[in-house]
């Protein structure tokens, strides 16, 4: 914490995201509970800014905020009515305890690492300027091989979604019209 | 004749008038003058008060308050500025936008549009306005109290966000971020939720439809968008908005040009994400009243009202930024302010939007889907392709020239007319319509039109 902008920041938002995921477990109505989510996600891009890491912050805010949220969205709409509400569940206890003990593990590692923390004129001066090119070089460099086996999962899984979902066109139309 | 009446009329204003107009036609010469020998002199490149550029202003502004402040201090007042200078222009043009879309399309449509209020009707937004204000706001029965009143609020936050990476000029971008692209694509997503949660929160199926229209159609359009802006991002290999421009004014090319398939994806892709016609299916008022704002009223009502035409702006300045050269004019922002370069081209894209809705009838549901998923989409990744190559060839040559650069930019025009010509979908006239029937366009000259009337009504 170089600055006090930077700690009145950071502040601020871990209130959001903690406060934000808090009400995701309390609030009754499962959208709700989404709307809450997202202001946890939009949190923790705020958290990434501070961290001047600008490509994570837009992915978390592109990914998370927008996409995950919309399918969501899709999930609530397209389950049934009965099952609309964040109700207990049996898990809650365990699901607590996992929570903690992936809290511990991430606390851990932060606390344990040593971690180069560089930050405005410190990393200009080392030449740094974007991280977009940096991950991109990563990315299709050192870790290509993760990178294509996410692609090729991902193909894998939008394959298997459009089998789940074909219907066998009925035997006497030859082609499937248009519904 | 219309000259001889011209000179008829000037000598029939009199001496003293017309001394008076002489003297004023001196004085805008003189002007004149006088601006073009500073501008040439180039006494004013980089003064605090070059008009052309405020960027300059605000970096004077702030060398005066670090040289007495603490640095925080600075920040804070030139994020007020530009926050205000947003803000300001965004109201200005929430005010004026409806009147200039009004008129608009009563012209398209050989009416007057709104006349009473104040001269040519200037103050109508003002008047519909002051009428939502005292209009009441029902909340209706059974609706979710939170999600219903957060929504137009919320869908005014990206609204404005989105103007914050938009270049304005070479020194006067708000927000000069490195992910200006990615950043402008993820602030979009967020409406999306707002949208949704105002359909929902209504208890209305009306309400629900529209989001659910919203929703499905802003999931695919935001892949062609997304691919469309990669394919921009290739050609320029930078994600910063201002970047972009500086490409296009230095290959003296706008990437519209160059990418055509891109640019008329890009727009017609974000009509969809803006609810605007001819893809305002979510809130279709022909079928499903008014969508997610069905239950909404007073000045909630007026805020969705609002916001869409804020967005049909904000999409204007970014097409404008990375379509069609930014602040730049070939030469011309030396002597034109680049805002003022870049406010015209964003408002000519938004007389295209005004148009396209004066003219366009409404996609169906199915239809606006298919076209994306079948058409845009593979046309899209085809382009990505394409575009990836030409990319490739650039960046590899040192400098790009005006040979690579302009056979590219023909190749990629033949390849959009082809792909408008072969790949598109047939225009059918509904289940009767077989293949191989004639595709003249039936409504405008048999059965609509001026023309047609006048032909009906003399036929025998």
């Amino acid at each position: 914490m170089e600055s006090t902008g930077v700690a009145v920041a950071f502040w601020l938002l871990s209130a959001l995201t903690v406060g934000g995921a808090l009400l995701v477990l309390l609030s009754r109505n499962l959208l709700h509970a989404l709307v809450f989510l997202v202001v946890a996600f939009l949190g923790t891009a705020g958290l990434f800014l501070t961290l001047s890491a600008d490509f994570i912050a837009v992915a978390q805010i592109l990914i998370y905020a927008g996409a995950i949220a919309v399918l969501i969205v899709f999930a609530i709409m397209l389950t049934p009515l009965a099952s609309r509400d964040n109700a207990n569940s049996l898990y809650a206890v365990p699901g607590i305890l996992l929570g903690l003990a992936v809290a511990a593990l991430v606390a851990f590692a932060a606390l344990d690492g040593g971690w180069p923390e560089l930050a405005g004129e410190a990393l200009a001066e080392r030449g740094f300027s974007s991280t977009v090119a940096a991950i991109g070089e990563l990315l299709l460099g050192r870790y290509v091989l993760a990178f294509e086996v996410a692609s090729v999962l991902l193909l894998f899984a939008l394959v298997g979604a459009i089998v789940l979902v074909r219907e066998e066109p009925p035997a006497g139309d030859g082609e499937g019209r248009e519904p | 004749m219309s000259a001889r009446s011209a000179l008829g009329r000037l000598l029939a204003l009199g001496p003293l008038r017309l001394a008076a107009l002489a003297a004023a036609l001196a004085l805008a010469a003189a002007a004149n003058a006088v601006v073009g020998y500073v501008v040439i002199d180039g006494r004013l490149d980089g003064e605090w008060y070059d008009l052309r550029d405020l960027g300059f202003a605000v970096a004077r502004l702030r060398a005066e308050l670090d040289a007495v402040a603490p640095p925080a201090l600075s920040y804070w007042v030139t994020a007020l500025v530009g926050v205000g200078g947003i803000l300001g222009f965004l109201g200005l043009v929430l005010l004026l936008g409806s009147w200039v879309e009004r008129r608009l399309l009563a012209r398209f449509q050989i009416r007057r549009g709104p006349n009473r209020v104040g001269p040519f009707g200037l103050l109508q937004p003002l008047a519909d306005a002051l009428k939502l204000m005292q209009k009441e706001v029902l909340v209706p029965r059974g609706a979710d109290r939170l999600l219903y009143a957060v929504p137009p609020i919320a869908v005014f936050i990206p609204a404005v966000l989105a103007w914050g990476p938009v270049p304005w000029a070479p020194n006067m971008t708000y927000l000069d971020i490195n992910v200006g692209v990615l950043y402008v694509i993820a602030v979009s997503s967020l409406a999306v939720l707002a949208l949704f949660m105002a359909g929902w929160a209504s208890n209305n199926h009306y309400a629900l439809l529209g989001a659910m229209r919203t929703v499905a159609m802003m999931v695919s359009y935001e892949i062609p968008v997304s691919l469309a802006l990669l394919s921009v991002v290739l050609v320029t290999g930078t994600l910063q908005l201002s970047e972009i421009v500086l490409w296009q004014e230095q290959h003296r090319l706008w990437l519209g040009l160059l990418l055509p398939v891109a640019f008329l994806t890009f727009f017609f892709s974000s009509t969809a994400e803006i609810n605007r016609t001819p893809n305002d299916i979510a809130e279709a008022e022909s079928e499903i009243v008014a969508g997610y704002h069905t239950e909404y009223s007073g000045m909630k009502a007026g805020l969705f009202i609002a916001i869409e035409l804020g967005n049909a702006v904000v999409l204007g300045a970014l097409v404008a930024t990375m379509f069609l050269g930014g602040w730049s004019l070939f030469g011309l922002e030396t002597w034109i302010p680049p805002y003022l370069v870049l406010a015209a081209k964003t408002g000519a894209v938004y007389f295209v939007l005004v148009w396209l809705r004066g003219t366009l009838p409404r996609f169906r549901l199915d239809q606006l889907m298919g076209f994306a998923w079948k058409y845009l989409i593979p046309i899209s990744i085809a382009n990505v392709g394409v575009v990836a190559v030409e990319a490739a060839i650039l960046v590899r040559l040192d400098a790009p020239g005006i040979v690579p650069l302009s056979a590219f930019t023909l190749l990629n025009i033949a390849l959009a007319v082809a792909c408008a010509r072969f790949a598109m979908p047939e225009p059918s006239g509904g289940p009767s319509a077989g293949r191989g029937a004639s595709h003249a366009p039936v409504l405008t000259t048999v059965l609509g039109g001026l023309r047609a009337s006048e032909r009906l009504r003399s036929a025998p």
